[in-house]
């Protein structure tokens, strides 16, 4: 754990890493077997069409219905949440998030944590910041501990250790935990189980994410299959949720149709195991649950798309992994390769917002804008759209005031020009039909090598002569 | 109070000029797929909770303590953990006392601190009732409270559960509307759908990660 | 882009467009353009040529403006909105001539179709052109399907060919359904599934030389299921995916090959082989 490698340090391009991933035939499989079987698992969720389809459209208008309100919602959801006994604190920064969450666990002596799966104390680097203050936080989720105790980063938002297959979780185990070596995944999971039901037993402090945060009834809703995240919230002393702003909602109907568009689209699941909803701490008479609960709300970003109304459907996920999924590109490079806490689709469009393009100049034209993320995405992101508009945000010049956080990542004036000469071409007929001429008359002597291109194909050697000269000759001829 | 104004007035200045959406939610899409006839209610949620590895039976209401007692010595289990402030921990009790049933039932009467490490690893099951249940997704209700608190249903190997079949809806939002969820809600509303699991490994499912290994739901046909 | 909106203020929040409707045929016109696209131009001409076979056989008079060139997608999928708005504009105005326009390439006719309003999004004005022009943009084999009601009599010998479909022409067009359809009316033609059939080919215009392991990878991938499918030959309607897809398979000295649907329609339905 000490010798993390933080994401803000990676010195190589999404590129690279990317030719490191594809040369890797066992993750290009797991990848590979796994998405598959999502796919699958996704298609067989939602026989019905009309259906599917009417159910996103109510997710994205509950959602848009939601952001459209979102300051006011937050503050109802506040109000609430006090009433109901949880602290609210709000963090502009990754940075500030993490201080709160310390600064709870100081005032309760605390030295333990254990931690549910949370994508947003992935972004704090919460584990690395409490370890650096004397602090354990230990990951509870399968998936997530299995990552944490090899020195790595989650490759997937919902299956954390996807890359790893089960005899590589069994030479972690024994070589990190002094077990014997197993390949029956059901043992595996059992030592997990030992292993960590102590560690609940012990903790300070519980930390979870929240996957929505409604603010009708100051209710904090999380879903998940292993029931560590009914122990983070509900074994120790103190809960601490983190959360992104966006993840509010009006009414409790509201999660209805929300809660089968995730756990549908995520797993194929009609329900998660546990529907985990949490409205306050433990009352004088009870006798278990937290006598602390605390809520901290994140920005990180996330009031930079907000501010603008394209960027702004971001905000929509819902964390399903569905894009991530359905993604050729991420499929075939894995979680990793993206370099970032979000990966695939997803990632690509929101990672900016929080780390700035410059940081992640590769990632809107890391793909081949395919479509099948939006296609999939059940509160309906335009994906594809909102990377077009990434790639745009990109290329500006610091004159033209990109308005996406250190946007102009990729502004080339030399790139630039290239453009300008495309379009001097194609929007002068003459000068575009000498250009025909010229290409189709002089196709022996095209260039054998066209840069990236003949890395995968040979040269594209043009006709012998243009479909606007076959056109002009069969038309001048009648036709026919 | 800073970050919390500098958010706020962020995300009110993105939307200056405009007005809130309009609360369109059609209640019809999450309904209308999920009725079924009373005569397939419990069908469709047996068949749900089977899926995912729970264990249902269909009893009389007088019978469900002889069941429980039957579950524990089917498995060589040696305690049960129980409500006594309950109703159905009552029964179980006098059920127990008269049967002359040989496991040690333990009432999760004190708080958690006084006996957490006995609650973590040497309570073999335990028995609670639910709030109900739903058939859409094959889900049981449980609204823990000081009689019959949250852990029960969590910590042990083995949770048994009563739902009556009156209870169970069609869908998770008949059962908002029919409890008047958004009236008030427990400090910890739980829906469960069967034991824990994991397919964090290769995909391969595997129960019992964190929570109950197995999940029994008994289902009283006459109540 | 007025539908995006549920009020006029331009930072209101967005909801996704309402579903389309099924696209309402006209009947079939006497005259059609036909937006040759600059891929075919340059590299595929005889396969728009067959392209304007077919229409004429339909008993079309076909237009090829000679100052046509590229829809803009290019410059517009890289971010480059300036240049592709002026090169859109070029080829809006010769198209205004009310003429439904004919593309034998999905993923051009959804530029005109679907991308043009987001391209002329600050100009109200021109987007008044732009619906006129989405509204009679079809792309080839959908108005072969559906305008002309095309009905044929396959003279070809048996054969069985694999389908790629571009993902643009997919989304945006419907492609695979109309060229499945358009296929199914052939008597000896066997479609063939793929492995992945809808997975992306990995062209993806400018994608393919930005990240060319990543899109090599997937071209590799593409063009094996494509062999293994057992069909003859791979054809389909959209130049990018045939050029990535026939440049691949020559690099890699496969003897299998894609054509152009244009092409392999006139075969099957002229008995001529395309010139």
């Amino acid at each position: 754990m000490s010798q993390r490698i933080p994401v803000t340090e990676l010195t190589d391009s999404f590129r690279d890493r990317a030719v490191g991933a594809l040369a890797d035939g066992q993750l290009r499989t797991n990848f590979r077997v796994a998405m598959d079987s999502l796919m699958q698992k996704r298609a067989d969720a939602f026989p019905d069409e009309e259906e599917r389809e009417g159910l996103r459209e109510l997710g994205n208008h509950i959602k848009a219905r939601a952001l459209s309100q979102l300051p006011d919602l937050l503050e109802q959801l506040e109000a609430k949440l006090t009433e109901n006994g949880i602290k609210v604190h709000w963090a502009e920064t990754t940075e500030q998030a993490n201080r709160i969450v310390h600064g709870i666990i100081e005032s309760r002596q605390g030295t333990q944590v254990v931690k549910g799966k949370s994508m947003v104390s992935e972004e704090m680097e919460m584990n690395d910041y409490l370890a650096e203050r004397g602090v354990e936080c230990l990951e509870s989720d399968m998936g997530e501990y299995i990552v944490q105790l090899d020195g790595e980063k989650p490759s997937h938002i919902i299956m954390p250790a996807i890359h790893k297959n089960r005899r590589q979780v069994s030479k972690l185990f024994h070589d990190k935990l002094g077990v014997d070596e197993t390949e029956d995944v059901n043992e595996l999971i059992q030592i997990g189980r030992r292993t960590l039901r102590k560690k609940f037993l012990e903790a300070d402090v519980g930390v979870s994410g929240v996957n929505f945060a409604i603010a009708e009834t100051g209710t904090l809703l999380l879903v998940e299959n292993e029931g560590n995240g009914r122990m983070s919230t509900t074994a120790p002393p103190v809960h601490v949720a983190v959360t992104g702003i966006e993840k509010v909602v009006g009414n409790l109907r509201d999660v209805v149709p929300l809660l089968s568009l995730l756990t549908r689209s995520a797993l194929g699941q009609p329900i998660t195991t546990y529907v985990n909803m949490i409205s306050g701490p433990r009352k004088a008479d009870e006798l278990d649950g937290p006598e602390e609960v605390h809520l901290v709300l994140l920005d990180n970003g996330r009031s930079g798309a907000f501010a603008d109304a394209q960027l702004r459907q971001t905000l929509n996920c819902i964390r399903c992994g569905a894009c991530m999924n359905h993604c050729p590109v991420y499929t075939r490079v894995g979680g990793h390769t993206y370099g970032e806490v979000y990966p695939g689709p997803i990632g690509k469009i929101i990672t900016p917002h929080m780390v700035g393009l410059h940081q992640v100049p590769d990632h809107p034209s890391a793909s081949s804008l395919c479509g099948a993320c939006g296609d999939v995405c059940p509160v309906k992101i335009p994906i594809p759209e909102l990377l077009q508009r990434l790639r745009q945000e990109n290329v500006k010049s610091p004159a033209e005031q990109p308005q996406v956080k250190d946007g102009g990542a990729k502004y080339s004036p030399g790139e630039r020009r290239l453009w300008g000469l495309w379009k001097t071409l194609n929007t002068r007929p003459g000068l575009y039909k000498l250009f025909l001429w010229g290409a189709t008359r002089l196709r022996v002597l095209a260039p054998k090598n066209v840069g990236p291109w003949t890395d995968n194909h040979t040269a594209p050697v043009p006709a012998r002569r243009s479909l606007h000269d076959l056109a002009k000759q069969h038309l001048n001829k009648g036709g026919q | 109070m800073s970050a919390r104004s500098n958010i706020l007035n962020k995300l009110r200045a993105g939307l200056a000029g405009t007005a809130p959406r309009p609360d369109d939610f059609d209640d019809k899409l999450v309904t209308e797929p999920w009725l079924y006839a009373p005569e397939d209610r419990i069908l469709r949620l047996r068949t749900l909770m089977e899926a995912v590895h729970t264990e249902v039976h269909q009893l009389a209401s007088a019978d469900w303590p002889a069941k429980v007692q039957q579950l524990l010595d089917s498995r060589n289990l040696g305690n049960l953990l129980y409500a006594p402030g309950t109703d159905h921990g009552q029964q179980l009790a006098q059920h127990w006392q008269s049967a002359g049933a040989t496991q040690d039932l333990r009432a999760y009467d004190r708080p958690i601190e006084d006996w957490k490490e006995e609650l973590f690893w040497q309570v073999d099951a335990s028995l609670t009732g639910s709030a109900g249940g739903i058939a859409a997704t094959g889900s049981l209700v449980l609204w823990p409270d000081r009689h019959e608190p949250r852990l029960m249903s969590l910590l042990p190997p083995l949770h048994i559960a009563l739902l009556k079949a009156s209870e169970i809806e069609d869908n998770l939002y008949a059962m908002m509307q029919r409890q008047h969820w958004s009236a008030g809600l427990p400090t910890n509303l739980l829906l469960v759908s069967g034991p824990s699991k994991t397919a964090d490994i290769e995909q391969v499912l595997a129960y019992g990660a964190h929570g109950p290994k197995e999940l029994v739901v008994l289902i009283l046909e006459d109540a | 882009m007025s539908e995006l909106f549920y009020d006029a203020a331009p930072n209101a929040t967005r909801v996704a467009p309402e579903r389309s409707a099924p696209r309402v045929y006209p009947a079939k016109p006497a005259e059609v353009t036909l937006f040759g696209t600059c891929v075919m131009d340059l590299f595929f001409p005889e396969a728009g040529l067959d392209a304007i076979r077919l229409l004429e056989r339909e008993g079309l008079r076909v237009h090829f403006p000679q100052e046509q060139s590229c829809c803009g997608q290019p410059a517009w999928t890289s971010g480059y909105v300036n240049e592709a708005r002026d090169v859109a504009r070029a080829q809006l105005n010769l198209l205004d001539n009310g003429l439904p326009v004919v593309v034998p390439s999905g993923s051009c006719a959804g530029m005109f179709r679907q991308h043009y309003r987001e391209v002329f999004a600050d100009e109200p004005a021109t987007l008044k052109r732009v619906a006129d022009l989405a509204g009679r943009t079809f792309e080839l084999t959908e108005f072969l399907l559906h305008v002309c009601k095309v009905q044929w009599h396959d003279l070809g010998q048996p054969t069985r060919i694999a389908l790629h479909t571009s993902c643009s022409a997919r989304r945006e067009m419907n492609t695979h359904l109309h060229a499945r359809e358009l296929l199914g009316k052939l008597s000896n033609v066997e479609r063939l599934d793929h492995d992945h059939e809808s997975e992306c080919c990995g062209f993806g215009g400018t994608f393919s030389v930005r990240m060319p392991e990543v899109s090599g990878a997937m071209v590799l991938d593409k063009t094996r299921s494509l062999r293994e499918s057992g069909a003859a030959e791979m054809v389909t309607a959209d130049g990018g995916c045939l050029l990535n897809i026939n440049g691949s398979l020559d690099k890699q000295q496969q003897a299998f090959r894609g054509r152009h649907l244009a092409s392999f329609l006139w075969e099957r339905v002229s008995g001529e082989v395309s010139s």
